[in-house]
């Protein structure tokens, strides 16, 4: 795939941002997508991260790295945090922080876990949980770019209630096809009963291999590893999926 | 490549040390690859096994774990030991 | 100068303790890794030390548990600014694993099951300054914290406490270990706040 300059100046790349909260909006019951607004911000490409820096009054500070939710828009920024039992950052994220109030991002950081609209291939996404974020920024990106690059998304979440994005996902959006996979609790009725993603899965509702498609799989460390070990027994080349774990808790 | 076993989930991957090497690498390194110094295999710096956070990352093969990067971010310095890699190649356009 | 984001605390209590410079104290227990977390089954479990002149002393599970045993309450604090005040252990002084050790050494190299090192000055692991812990809190030391057992030397920061230790080798000079060699401080005393190199 192409190569790894990323457009931007170095100072921009290099430098803390201050980023401002305008508004944040609840996806599920757990997660919220945060709306930043950052001065100068260089633009991101999708599939990018931000580092983000929280620093307290007496000057403890901590980072953490959060992918970027929305598709490049000037000065807007937007992250999708999930809520981790006992986290230290998210809780603030999610809850306390208030429009106004202000973190730093770095960034955006990352060249490899990027989706270029240039790119011919048809693309394959397999979302793991709140993997689905770099995702959506690439789905988005699509859509802001009017390409019709056919991109087929698999979403694997506990139970319908942990979807992020459904309301935008379930919309008509022609060349995305989505299909979720439901590892706890599924709709009633008929389909797919409940239970972790198969290879199976990946043959109904993804690409095959001789479409050479270009594959993002993205969720907690466990789930990476399996995904793209099923996507390279199916016969995709493992230069052609592309990954991001998360960490155990996937959060 | 095997079908890995549930219990070794406790690592992310080399996109978490994007940020870092930007501050010293002017083009991403995460996409360039590298060759375990131990085993020989090769893929992009992306893929490794990356423990820990901040100051000290250690990314490791993701075929033999051996330690390929270490990356300290001290106060006013990067620290990066490359002894584990045999080299990098970084794409350019 | 950094952005202060309101409101914003992190996972600390508002403590009485002394703080050495730059740290915050905490209550949890953070887990920070380089690596996986070694498995060591008992049976084949072995701790070495191991003198400039070759001479090695070696003890088993068994040898070890049934060393005279201690309980210290210490203070860890960790260079990436946590501590954590009051933390209870239990194990063997290196006092009593270095009784019958004849060296002439001053430095040591400390290394675990798993390829970690770290180095010591031996000064700073006898006189009741250091420990190999298998307990933590009345329990089993859990393999994440280090178990079956690691290396306790609470007055450097605690990247110097070697988890899954596995032999101590005393030698003549002073050999930078996995973090030391990539930046961190030779020594590490967070009262003089020497987290890297140059500190």
């Amino acid at each position: 795939m192409a190569g790894a300059a990323v457009p931007g100046r170095l100072g921009g790349r290099l430098r803390w941002h201050a980023a401002e909260l305008l508004e944040r909006r609840a996806e599920s019951a757990t997660a919220a997508t945060l709306v930043f607004a950052v001065p100068g911000w260089p633009g991101h490409l999708a599939g990018q991260h931000v580092d983000v820096r929280l620093t307290a009054e007496d000057g403890y500070s901590t980072q953490r790295s959060y992918s970027i939710a929305s598709a490049s828009g000037g000065e807007r920024v937007e992250l999708t945090v999930q809520l981790v039992a006992d986290g230290e950052v998210s809780p603030y994220l999610t809850d306390d922080m208030m429009p106004g109030d202000r973190v730093e991002f770095r960034g955006p950081v990352g060249g490899w876990f990027v989706w270029r609209p240039e790119r011919p291939e048809p693309v394959l996404l397999v979302a793991g949980g709140s993997g689905i974020v770099p995702l959506m920024s690439m789905i988005r990106t699509r859509r802001e770019a009017g390409s019709r690059v056919p991109f087929r998304l698999v979403y694997s979440v506990r139970s319908p209630d942990d979807r992020l994005y459904a309301r935008e996902l379930g919309r008509e959006s022609p060349g995305l096809d989505v299909t979720h996979v439901y590892t706890r609790r599924a709709p009633d009725g008929r389909g797919r009963p409940p239970g972790r993603l198969t290879p199976d899965d990946l043959v109904r509702h993804g690409w095959p291999a001789d479409f050479e498609p270009d594959c993002f799989v993205c969720g907690p460390t466990g789930f990476v590893e399996k995904a793209a070990a099923y996507l390279v027994l199916l016969g995709h080349a493992s230069g052609k999926v592309r990954t991001e774990r998360f960490g155990p808790s996937g959060g | 490549m095997a079908i890995p076993d549930d219990q070794r989930d406790d690592f992310t991957d080399g996109n978490a040390i994007a940020g870092p090497l930007a501050e010293i690498f002017a083009v991403d390194v995460t996409a360039a690859g590298s060759r375990c110094a131990h085993c020989g295999r090769t893929g992009p710096v992306a893929e490794l096994r990356v423990y820990g956070r901040a100051p000290g990352f250690v990314a490791r093969c993701p075929g033999c774990d051996h330690v390929v990067l270490r990356l300290v971010r001290s106060r006013d310095a990067v620290w990066l030991d490359m002894r584990g890699t045999v080299s990098l190649s970084i794409p350019v356009d | 100068m950094p952005i202060i984001s309101r409101g914003f605390r992190g996972r600390r209590p508002a403590g009485d303790h002394e703080l050495p410079p730059g740290q915050y104290e905490t209550f949890d227990f953070p887990v920070l890794s380089a690596g996986p977390t070694p498995h060591v089954p008992l049976d084949e479990w072995e701790f070495t030390i191991s003198t400039e002149s070759g001479a090695e002393h070696r003890w088993t599970w068994a040898d070890l548990k049934a060393l005279p045993a201690e309980t210290p309450t210490v203070d860890l604090h960790c260079v990436t600014k946590w501590s954590k005040f009051e933390t209870e252990w239990q194990g063997v002084s290196l006092d009593v694993l270095f009784e019958d050790v004849e060296s002439a050494a001053d430095f040591t190299l400390v290394h675990s099951y798993g390829g970690y090192t770290t180095n010591i000055p031996l000064e700073d692991l006898t006189d009741g300054k250091a420990w190999i812990a298998y307990g933590y809190d009345g329990e089993p030391l859990p393999p994440e914290h280090g178990g079956p057992a690691r290396l306790l030397v609470p007055h450097l920061y605690f990247w110097k406490s070697a988890k899954w230790v596995r032999g101590i080798r005393l030698q003549a000079d002073d050999e930078p270990g996995f973090w030391e060699s990539a930046g961190y401080h030779d020594y590490g005393d967070p009262w003089r706040e020497q987290r890297y190199q140059g500190d």
